[in-house]
């Protein structure tokens, strides 16, 4: 099981399947960003499952998945502090409440 | 005292069953991100998952990564996101609901997303090798140092930018109140 691609194939997009439920369906945007990190992890297992598997990119996966680990941080510094901005002017968390352009 | 080759008493081999430790820890703590009422254990449960998937990086080959992930992963971005939440979190929070209006059409989608991912990931031949194939440090610094040294520097001029954006996005307005 653990010699095959498909296990990790199909375990990282179990893994991104939930993050994007979490991604729709929580109202906390703190939540949301965690389901993001959800997601790039899932897509971040799959580089490296293809790096490991396909011998023509047996070293370039590797590099890949570090460049997306770098980029991931970077994401997150950027969308907390938007979060953190934002939770100055409304007062609350919940993205359902950001209403301001509804009026 | 020799290990022997498979687990006793369950036809199974070590890395097998390590794997389907690993990502049922996974996959159990990622649906517990998506569903726990309190976004502080929310957090946890993602640290956990983190980690997990850090023993799956090192069971596939893929020392480096793994080290990065815990690095990165268990150690900047969870602690961020922590202290995010205590930034931000209101007293009502944790008694309000938890999800949108549109849940179960979101459970939906991801269903069939996950559904069709899965029958694509079985249908399609991938001319993959039967054992996964180690990439060792060395190997791999030489790699990210001599042919991918560009998308290095830039990625490292990139966390530069959005360090200095987020300092500048989140800091406080000299005329605010709070």
């Amino acid at each position: 099981m653990s010699h095959s691609l498909d296990a990790y194939l199909v375990l990282a997009g179990i893994l991104f399947s939930i993050g994007t439920f979490g991604y729709l369906a929580r109202r906390n945007a703190i939540s949301m960003l965690m389901s993001i990190e959800l997601m790039l992890n899932a897509v971040n297992l799959t580089i490296i499952a293809f790096g490991a598997f396909i011998p023509s990119l047996k070293v370039q996966g590797s590099v890949i998945a570090l460049i997306v680990l770098a980029v991931a941080a970077a994401e997150a510094t950027v969308g907390l502090s938007i979060v953190i901005a934002i939770f100055r002017n409304k007062k609350t968390p919940l993205v359902d409440e950001y209403d301001t352009m509804r009026d | 005292m020799a290990i022997p080759d498979a687990v006793p008493f369950i036809n199974l081999g070590w890395d097998d069953l390590l794997f389907i430790i690993l990502s049922t820890v996974m996959i159990g703590t990622a649906i517990l991100v998506v569903t726990l009422r309190d976004i502080i254990r929310c957090g946890l449960a993602m640290m956990v998952s983190f980690a997990a998937l850090a023993g799956l990086y090192v069971l596939i080959g893929a020392p480096l990564v793994a080290a990065a992930q815990v690095l990165v992963y268990i150690g900047a971005i969870s602690v961020l996101i922590l202290f995010a939440i205590m930034l931000t979190q209101t007293k009502a929070g944790p008694a309000r609901l938890v999800f949108q209006t549109q849940a179960v059409p979101a459970a939906v989608a991801a269903a069939v997303l996950g559904l069709l991912i899965a029958l694509t990931v079985g249908a399609t031949n991938w001319n993959a090798v039967d054992a996964p194939i180690r990439v060792g440090t060395a190997i791999l610094a030489q790699v990210l140092f001599d042919q991918y040294v560009l998308p290095f520097e830039i990625v490292s001029v990139l966390l530069l930018a959005a360090v200095i954006g987020g300092i500048f996005l989140a800091k406080r307005e000299p005329d605010s109140s709070i």
